[in-house]
């Protein structure tokens, strides 16, 4: 079997039964991102995206896009750990495409993994998986997913 | 047809399962990249990667010029969490191991 090496670019997308208001706001709203991601509570105010961890650990990144409710593109460093928080920033990209159906189609792009490698593998496999799987388990029962 | 229907008939053939093999060894491929090694025409790649976008298996981006295919893992997960681990229980692991043990004797 091969091992996959975590790529620079990584492509995660999954259909959510709501709209893309309420994704918007499951995105944005700390109330929201602290109950499927890794209760880190992220908040979007001038310019910067403000994380804290439920351990007290709090840091920032700049936004560097950000089209209410369909695209939020910002850096990323993994602060939340000291060997990944000397890498160099990385960038995240959510795209919330409405369908005619009532579905969202959300698709986040981690990209500009190159000066992150150790990111680049913490974020594949489960990573990111997790926290989407939680995302929509979240905005479409109300409830979180663990 | 549902989600689950369109994954299981993208996984239903050796070219698909083939491509996406491919992007697990290395993601973000050209059409080009990906139809070198087939003997297949430009055409059946496509078509072939067209079921596999459909299915959700492959998100195309562009990048400047190029149209780049890149894996999307998520359908595989609901797949295995919905119909892989929920068989997985002790009874078939107990015969599954049994089955080893005995061809290794053998």
């Amino acid at each position: 079997m091969t091992t996959m090496t975590a790529t620079t670019t990584q492509v995660y997308q999954l259909f959510i039964r709501a709209t893309p208001e309420a994704i918007w706001e499951a995105i944005t709203n700390p109330d929201f991102t602290e109950q499927y991601f890794h209760g880190v509570r992220a908040e979007f105010k001038d310019g910067r995206r403000f994380s804290t961890t439920q351990g007290g650990v709090s840091w920032d990144e700049p936004i560097i896009e950000q089209e209410p409710p369909r695209r939020l593109v910002h850096e990323w460093v993994s602060y939340y750990d000291p060997e990944m928080a000397a890498e160099e920033p990385s960038r995240v990209t959510w795209e919330i495409e409405p369908r005619d159906d009532g579905m969202c189609l959300l698709t986040l792009v981690h990209d500009q993994l190159e000066g992150a490698p150790k990111t680049a593998e913490s974020v594949s496999g489960t990573g990111w998986m997790f926290v989407l799987s939680g995302l929509k388990t979240l905005v479409e029962t109300g409830k979180p997913l663990a | 047809m549902n989600d689950d229907d369109a994954v299981f008939k993208a996984l239903a053939d050796p070219t698909r399962r083939h491509l996406l093999d491919r992007l697990f060894e290395r993601d973000g491929r050209t059409l080009t990249e990906l139809e070198s090694d087939l003997a297949m025409t430009r055409f059946g790649v496509m078509k072939h990667l067209r079921v596999l976008e459909e299915a959700g298996l492959v998100v195309r981006r562009k990048s400047g010029r190029e149209s780049l295919h890149f894996l999307n893992p998520v359908p595989i997960r609901l797949i295995h969490d919905r119909w892989i681990d929920k068989y997985r229980e002790h009874r078939v692991s107990a015969l599954a191991n049994l089955k080893t043990k005995l061809e290794e004797t053998a």
